[in-house]
């Protein structure tokens, strides 16, 4: 970045800069003998020119919107578009989640995100006997096409992008949406949105898998091929770090996990014949924005110029867009406190503003109250004015990537990539992530990483504000969000009326058809859409698909 | 309880929950502290989690919820443990849970619940001066 001639200049200067303040450190100690980020990177006091001798701009950078795309995946950035705002909602009935997607429509959010109960999450209707409990609790319940419906009422969905936060079970809630915007009079064409879709990060961090690796991976390679002519504007996966990262992972395991994981996606869609170009456009991700805030910038820049490069190096890809690592972010959950949770505002900000440096696609800001809770609307009121003040207000939007050629984000940046490529050269060694998944591998990785988090804290070797200094006594906090449990009850009133109304031997007949497409190797996303509209529950299909696939055994990985 | 015996514990994910890094956090942590810990994994229901203490003969359960569904499935787990007759095995409770709930939690004999923020080291010293057993 600067010419010989100086760099040499400013090598000296730095020696003699580095001698002076070493030699005064007895007097004017630092704060602490060694300092490092969450992914264990030393920092140094200060980042020069010197660190970036050997940094070619137009091979490390470039330009925004061309490769790596370091820099940002479109030109012109925020001063085009800002991100979409979306806050992942559901909770309870249809009829209560879609009362807040009205609210948060009417506050200007610009995206819709659906958070789906667990039973849903894990292809059980609200009447199976491991749902009591958890029916609407951390999202909607929806057992049918006909809850589906509710949940869209007066919702236009060919103008609003959707993203669904499900993955076992995407292709059956894929469907329903289909049918549902299909009842609203608008051609699959028109849709634009993401299923989450990604199985193997539920298998090492998150736990809402149904079935084995080998069918889910068929079922989401399905879905590309079915969606790259039917669903174009679909993102049929959302390759997620965020959950990798709340489970304990530090910013280098996040993406090099994720990344291996998105690598497994791409060879298995190879494997079933599809083109690289042809699903490699509507592939997205899914990150956290964690504390340390410019490590995650850092982090973002990093994934994005990694990804571009294993797309065009390892796979061969040519699209431009193929090489495009669009994301959205959350903001990461687990800093959250119980403590002052209004506190937990200004985490949120920061970590939202760390996205929108590290050039994000889409945006959630978590709500100060969800140590305890789900948000209630005063609390995500807040959180959603966060995302605005920063794109109204606060100016860091009017330029492209405007940390680029810091020397310490570039050198956080090359170090994060380098990292990352360490651990994905391991995963490959291991067999790819699923298998260095059925070893275990991962999911060690992750835990160690969380008691050495959890072991700083309790050591004041980390501290967080309001929970291991600067305490006071509180009150608990007021006005929490409480899901009503008789949700279950007419749950299951709606499913036993939905199984009197509907012609059941047509139900059975598409049933009949799903399994033996499931036994074969049909495209399954056209049998689920035709059960779906015949009124198939959810449980239904998905219990059709657990007799011909089975289920997932995790391993152990205590001790 | 022979003086030399480890004391033993349960972790336990009752219900769908799949948050699990709390529980194999503190699982860790009582492992370090010298206790004997059987983790059950994911999905367990109150049956298999009773029935798994009794099994194992644990002297703690710890239980881990994030879900909200605590409201439902500890009730459950302590009716069950009535049942059958066990009031020797110590039950905490931990995980995303609403102070105006724990009141009533405590009731049913859910002795104490840990929220985020929880040392682990305040869990280890609470099983160790309050075994039933």
């Amino acid at each position: 970045m600067v010419d010989d001639n100086s760099l040499e200049e400013v090598t000296e200067a730095h020696k003699r800069w580095s001698n002076k303040v070493e030699s005064q450190l007895n007097k004017r100690p630092e704060r602490k003998d060694a300092f490092h980020n969450t992914s264990e990177i030393p920092l140094k006091r200060v980042y020069t020119p010197v660190e970036m001798a050997n940094f070619d701009y137009l091979r490390e950078l470039g330009f925004p919107g061309e490769y790596p795309f370091t820099r940002g995946v479109q030109p012109t950035m925020y001063r085009g578009r800002f991100w979409t705002m979306r806050q992942y909602a559901g909770f309870a009935s249809a009829e209560d989640t879609n009362k807040r997607y009205r609210f948060l429509l009417e506050q200007g959010q610009t995206g819709l995100s659906v958070a789906f109960d667990l039973p849903t999450q894990i292809g059980y209707d609200s009447d199976h006997p491991l749902a009591q409990g958890e029916v609407g609790k951390v999202g909607v319940a929806i057992d049918s096409v006909k809850d589906m419906e509710t949940l869209f009422d007066q919702i236009p969905l060919g103008k609003v992008s959707t993203s669904m936060t499900i993955n076992a079970p995407a292709a059956v809630l894929l469907a329903m949406y289909l049918a549902v915007a299909e009842g609203q009079g608008i051609s699959s064409k028109d849709l634009r949105g993401t299923i989450q879709n990604d199985i193997l990060k539920e298998y090492s961090a998150r736990g809402t898998y149904i079935f084995p690796p080998k069918p889910s991976m068929r079922i989401i390679t399905d879905i590309f091929s079915f969606c790259y002519k039917e669903v174009p504007q679909w993102n049929t996966i959302s390759i997620s770090g965020y959950h990798i990262r709340e489970a304990g992972s530090t910013a280098v395991q996040e993406v090099a996990f994720t990344l291996a994981d998105g690598i497994s996606y791409v060879e298995a869609a190879l494997d079933a014949g599809l083109n690289i170009d042809e699903f490699g456009p509507r592939l997205s991700f899914f990150f956290n924005a964690h504390l340390d805030f410019l490590e995650e910038v850092a982090k973002f820049r990093a994934a994005r110029k990694l990804w571009a490069n294993i797309m065009k190096e390892r796979f061969n890809a040519k699209d431009p867009r193929s090489l495009m690592m669009r994301f959205h972010t959350q903001t990461a959950g687990c800093t959250l406190t119980a403590k002052q949770p209004k506190n937990n505002i200004v985490r949120v900000a920061f970590q939202a503003l760390s996205a929108v440096l590290g050039g994000t696609q889409s945006l959630h800001t978590n709500s100060m109250d969800e140590a305890f809770a789900l948000p209630s609307e005063e609390a995500v009121q807040v959180a959603l004015r966060t995302q605005q003040l920063i794109a109204h207000e606060s100016g860091v939007v009017d330029t492209v990537d405007p940390l680029g050629g810091s020397y310490y984000i570039e050198e956080l940046t090359r170090e994060i990539v380098e990292r990352s490529q360490e651990y994905i050269a391991k995963i490959d060694e291991l067999g790819g992530a699923p298998s260095a998944i059925e070893k275990g591998y991962i999911q060690k990785e992750i835990q160690d990483s969380a008691y050495r988090y959890q072991r700083e804290i309790e050591k004041d070797e980390r501290i967080v504000v309001g929970v291991n200094r600067f305490q006071i006594e509180e009150k608990p906090p007021k006005g929490l969000l409480k899901v009503d449990p008789a949700v279950r009850v007419s749950q299951i009133e709606k499913l036993k009326r939905l199984k009197e109304e509907r012609d059941n031997e047509k139900v059975k007949g598409s049933l009949a058809k799903l399994k033996q497409g499931a036994e074969g190797d049909d495209n399954l996303m056209p049998l689920i859409v035709d059960a779906v509209k015949a009124y198939a529950t959810l449980g239904e299909i998905c219990d059709t698909l657990r007799e011909v696939f089975g289920e997932y055994q995790p391993v152990g990985t205590i001790g | 309880m022979e003086s030399k015996r480890k004391i033993r514990v349960l972790a336990a994910k009752p219900g769908l929950d799949g948050h699990d890094r709390g529980i194999k956090v503190i699982a860790n942590a009582l492992m370090d502290a010298g206790m004997e810990v059987v983790y059950t994994g994911l999905r367990q229901s109150p049956e298999q989690i009773v029935e798994t203490a009794i099994q194992e003969d644990a002297d703690v359960i710890a239980l881990s919820i994030l879900s909200g569904a605590h409201d439902f499935l500890f009730p459950r787990i302590m009716e069950l443990l009535k049942e059958k007759n066990v009031d020797d095995i110590l039950v905490i409770g931990g995980g995303i849970i609403p102070e105006e709930d724990i009141p009533s939690l405590k009731e049913i004999g859910i002795a104490q619940i840990f929220g985020p923020g929880t040392y682990t080291a305040d869990i280890v010293r609470y099983i160790e001066n309050n075994l039933k057993r």
